[in-house]
């Protein structure tokens, strides 16, 4: 049963799947090096990855983990006059655009107390929101989040 | 942007109900798990990366980190983390974590040329220790070294320290901060006798004015950039300059923009100072009752080999740091040459902005914050530019007090902490104290409860001198740890590289993951990492922070404590000290190094019972007694009494930190003034007790030009530097999928009409080319980093295009600090 599910998880989200074999603990790494790690490698280089512009939101790792941003922000001005980031993305603006409301926690600042708009400090945004390429990491990342650490038997750290 | 939202909404939709049927049994369990089952543990730990020091909360459930977030309760970063930090969660989990030793081998023993087969830690350290031994018996304690780190916990430097110089007798110890603010540190020194800034965090929301020199602190600390956006867009009065040698992230908020000619920061300092003389704003109060003048030495070389054409030809490379005495009135007389006229045409700075920026610092009125970094320190000028810019601070007597602070940031969590308070460089013992100095070699001594002269007081191998020093044969059983030297040292195709694999010479690697470094090393040992230990950091500020172990590390892997205490259980007394010593200490004949270093009375004097029950200490454990308090305790007995005050072990995992000197329980936020600073005495107002007399030493230094600069073969300036998303050479960060994912690759950073030029345009794929190595990447014209025509600037996160490989390894002659923001290259198509 849970192998069909892992089948048809995989068939619906390619990107998934390395993290997931990893998850179920399959992912044994037998040579540490992966290419290209040697100081005398010269590969050459690969095309720069398009960013995802694929609009759809990806989960949270964990609820404090800012969002990534599924769409292009190139030549997006942030500027001491303007951020354009906000003119979908503040309160106000959200209805008509359907864009996510930045975090609530974003109207509050260093004191604690709640803002009219967005807090100084949160003003460049992405300095935690950052876009995603294309590109597929090179290693894996075996993380679980708390979910499958409460619906799983854990190993108890042991990664070997 | 509505027809791309209605798009949205029509794709959710399908995407919800798509993942909603799939995922369902997996997804609906947890969902409805609560109470008991849902909880987690949270703890305290500092971010693991730079030396901004934020404080993050760490959730923990049955021995693996699940989440991280900014803590609300850390003066430092009030509930914030930049993308790097709310990744953190991540770090520990790259799959590839080095879980056993690995020894390079053929026919079953050790060989240079062999491959990484998997030993038992006995194996590893026999193999380790049996190198060692060759090499001191051989070549005596100058041919042994290490290359530590300012991400080293406190404890661990400190016992580095220990093993290095008490148990190996070399001064060959040295941190990759020697990389990242040695000119800093040096600077301090030489300024006011004693180490680090005056001024804390507290200054960004007391300043009117903010100046980046060199800095791009949107990107290398984000956290404190918030403070200063925060400052900035609450109060319109408040002004931010910066000061790049191309545009970058951080000039979205700058009021003075400025891009200067490389190198030409020093003729813009003096002709900041030369201003304030002109315009009579010097505080001449304050100069004359808390400043020396000095002539410092000039035409002092670059730092390359001594048979470099440019040392040869210096006048001065021999004795750099020299320097005389001179007037206030010889002081005014020197800086006088740089008028605005003159630095405007040689920075190609436009005068207004020139003007602008030396009027933060002459008006009276304006409460002046300068910060700096890579852009300062790592400069063949590093010391003289750190002393440029105290220069203008206390002509005007613009220190010491809330807003008015010239600011030195670090790029390690533990640059402060470990590498120079600790004293992990080849020159420096704890707390300030020099090798070179009897008094402090002996105090050191009796401190550490080791026979008197054991400590050698000859200065070691500096980084780059390590390096050098490998290649050519003289350095020969070398140690790196928590640092990816391959990837980070200079030219090192040239200089690093031909070291590592020189047959003559066995070399270590300690690390979480398979780095470039680590895979160029004869023997591999995996670290434990972060919160798989207890530890301790100490920040740019001066704040003192500690966490405690929260996950056990993953195999076999250990911590470099562990590592480094293990390893002293491999040699005697009789192996590694000269006879004399033995002979006028005969107590100490047949010791074995562990029990002289760690089971001295001092660092064995907490049993394990102190531990704290909710959480594991692997070492402590293993080694019988709480290892991380002892080592503390002997260590912050150093600096108590003598402004560099810690307070007592226990309180530091109760608190977010504390910043030193805490005398009474009171952490101290500014230093040399009455009343913020309890070491100076009632009635002083100021003083700058560093220095005997209570002075600061302001220098003159004139500008001087770089070790190399283009010419028609090699046509553009080469700067290198971090990211946002990476944390230096990336090893963590680039194994975090969503980090890796924002910036997978790096770039040559260059102005369009540049790449016209060369036929090139964004995405071209090109050679970055120097005198000393090539690396291969593609052009981005469009990205954060804006160069102007004739500058280039590449990362050196990416481990598949090591830009190293072209940078040229000139340091500044006094700090031995490389200078990795100039040299010359040509880009050409592949």
């Amino acid at each position: 049963m849970r192998r069909h599910l892992m089948l048809a998880l995989a068939a619906a989200l390619p990107c998934l799947v390395p993290a997931l074999l990893a998850a179920q603990g399959t992912g044994q790494v037998k040579e540490p090096f992966r290419p290209p790690i040697q100081f005398t490698d010269e590969d050459p280089a690969p095309p720069i990855p398009a960013d995802v512009t694929d609009d759809r939101r990806v989960a949270r790792n964990y609820p404090e983990q800012p969002p990534v941003i599924p769409h292009n922000i190139r030549d997006y001005q942030i500027s001491l006059n303007n951020n354009q980031c906000l003119n979908c993305h503040s309160r106000q603006f959200t209805g008509a655009t359907q864009a996510p409301m930045i975090s609530i926690t974003h109207y509050v600042d260093r004191e604690g107390q709640t803002l009219g708009a967005v807090a100084p400090r949160r003003y460049f945004c992405t300095q935690c929101h950052v876009p995603q390429t294309v590109a597929q990491p090179i290693v894996p990342n075996t993380f679980r989040d708390m979910d499958s650490l409460i619906s799983r038997p854990s190993d108890g750290g042991d990664r070997r | 942007m509505l027809d791309r939202r209605d798009f949205i909404k029509a794709q959710a939709v399908a995407a919800a109900a798509t993942a909603g049927g799939i995922s369902l049994p997996a997804v609906a369990q947890p969902s409805m798990v609560a109470g008991e089952d849902a909880q987690l543990t949270w703890s305290k730990a500092p971010c693991r990366f730079c030396g901004t020091g934020c404080s993050v909360m760490v959730a923990t459930k049955d021995n693996r980190v699940v989440a991280t977030h900014g803590d609300m309760q850390a003066e430092v970063n009030r509930g914030l983390n930049c993308v790097k930090g709310y990744f953190l969660s991540k770090i520990m989990y790259g799959q590839d974590r080095l879980t056993q030793p690995l020894l390079r081998m053929r026919d079953g023993k050790y060989h240079k040329d062999g491959e990484f087969r998997p030993v038992s830690w006995d194996e590893a350290f026999d193999e380790m220790a049996r190198q060692w031994k060759r090499v001191l018996k051989e070549k005596g304690p100058d041919a042994v070294g290490m290359f530590g780190s300012g991400q080293w916990t406190i404890w661990e430097g400190y016992a580095a320290s220990k093993l290095m110089r008490a148990g190996f007798r070399t001064n060959n110890l040295d941190p990759n901060a020697r990389h990242c603010m040695a000119s800093a540190a040096v600077a301090f020194i030489r300024t006011f006798g004693m180490d680090e800034p005056m001024g804390c965090y507290d200054d960004f929301e007391h300043a009117d004015a903010f100046v980046l020199w060199g800095s791009n602190m949107a990107e290398m600390h984000p956290i404190l950039w918030t403070r200063i956006t925060d400052r900035r867009l609450a109060h319109n009065h408040v002004k931010v300059a910066v000061l790049s040698t191309f545009e970058h992230r951080s000039f979205e908020l700058a009021d003075v923009p400025m891009i200067f000619e490389p190198g030409t920061d020093l003729a813009i300092l003096n002709y900041i100072a030369n201003h304030i003389i002109q315009t009579g704003r010097v505080d001449k109060a304050f100069i004359e009752k808390h400043c020396s003048f000095r002539l410092g030495q000039k035409d002092i070389g670059y730092g390359l080999r001594p048979e470099s054409v440019l040392e040869v030809r210096a006048a001065n490379a021999k004795d750099p740091t020299d320097s005389k005495p001179m007037s206030f009135d010889e002081f005014a007389a020197f800086v006088s040459e740089y008028t605005l006229e003159k630095v405007a045409e040689l920075s190609k700075v436009p005068k207004e902005r020139l003007l602008a920026l030396a009027e933060m610092y002459a008006d009276p009125k304006i409460k002046v914050m300068s910060l700096w970094t890579m852009g300062f320190n790592q400069h063949v000028r590093g010391v003289w530019v750190n002393h440029m810019v105290y220069n203008i601070h206390l002509l005007t007597g613009k220190i010491s007090e809330p807003g008015n602070s010239p600011f030195s940031l670090t790029g390690q969590p533990s640059a402060c902490g470990t590498a120079r308070e600790v004293g992990t460089f080849a020159h420096r013992l704890p707390a300030d104290m020099q090798v070179t100095n009897p008094t402090h070699r002996s105090h050191v001594e009796e401190g550490w409860k080791i026979p008197k002269g054991l400590l050698p007081g000859k200065i070691g191998y500096h980084a780059v001198l390590q390096d050098r020093m490998l290649k050519d044969g003289k350095l020969n059983a070398y140690w790196i740890m928590v640092n990816n030297n391959l990837q980070a040292a200079p030219n090192s195709d040239q200089e690093t590289y031909p070291g590592y694999r020189n047959p003559e010479n066995f070399i270590v690697v300690s690390d979480a993951y398979p780095t470039v470094t680590a895979a160029a090393a004869d023997l591999i040992l995996p670290a434990a990492m972060w919160v798989e230990k207890e530890g301790a950091y100490g920040n740019a500020e001066r704040r003192t922070h500690f966490w405690h172990q929260l996950v056990n590390a993953p195999g076999e892997a250990r911590s470099d404590l562990w590592q480094l205490m293990e390893f002293s259980k491999r040699f005697t007394t009789d192996e590694v000290w000269p006879k004399e010593i033995l002979d006028a200490n005969p107590d100490f004949r047949g010791k074995n190094l562990f029990d002289v270093l760690f089971r001295n009375g001092n660092v064995d004097r907490f049993p394990v019972s102190e531990l704290d029950p909710a959480y594991e200490n692997r070492e402590s454990k293993e080694f019988g007694f709480y290892v991380q308090k002892g080592l503390f305790e002997e260590y912050a007995a150093f600096g108590r009494g003598h402004g560099h005050d810690l307070a007592p072990f226990d309180t530091y995992h109760e608190v977010r930190g504390l910043r030193w000197p805490v005398v009474e329980g009171k952490e101290t936020k500014w230093r040399y003034r009455e009343g913020l600073d309890p070491y100076v005495p009632k009635g002083e107002g100021v003083r700058f007790y560093g220095n005997p007399d209570g002075k600061a030493n302001l220098f003159a230094f004139p500008y001087e030009p770089p070790a190399e600069s283009p010419d028609k073969d090699f046509d553009l300036w080469l700067v290198t530097g971090r990211v946002l998303e990476h944390w230096h050479s990336g090893s963590m960060t680039m194994r975090v999928p969503e980090l890796y994912k924002a910036m997978p690759m790096a770039l040559v950073y260059m102005h369009p009409d540049d790449a016209q030029a060369r036929g090139l345009r964004r995405g071209s794929e090109v050679k970055v080319m120097s005198r000393r190595g090539e690396m291969r990447t593609r052009v981005e014209t469009r990205g954060r980093n804006r160069p102007p025509r004739g500058v280039v600037f590449v990362p050196w996160f990416d481990s598949a295009r090591l830009i190293n490989k072209c940078t040229l390894d000139a340091t500044d002659p006094i700090s031995k600090q490389t200078d990795f923001k100039k040299c010359a290259v040509k880009i050409v198509a592949v």
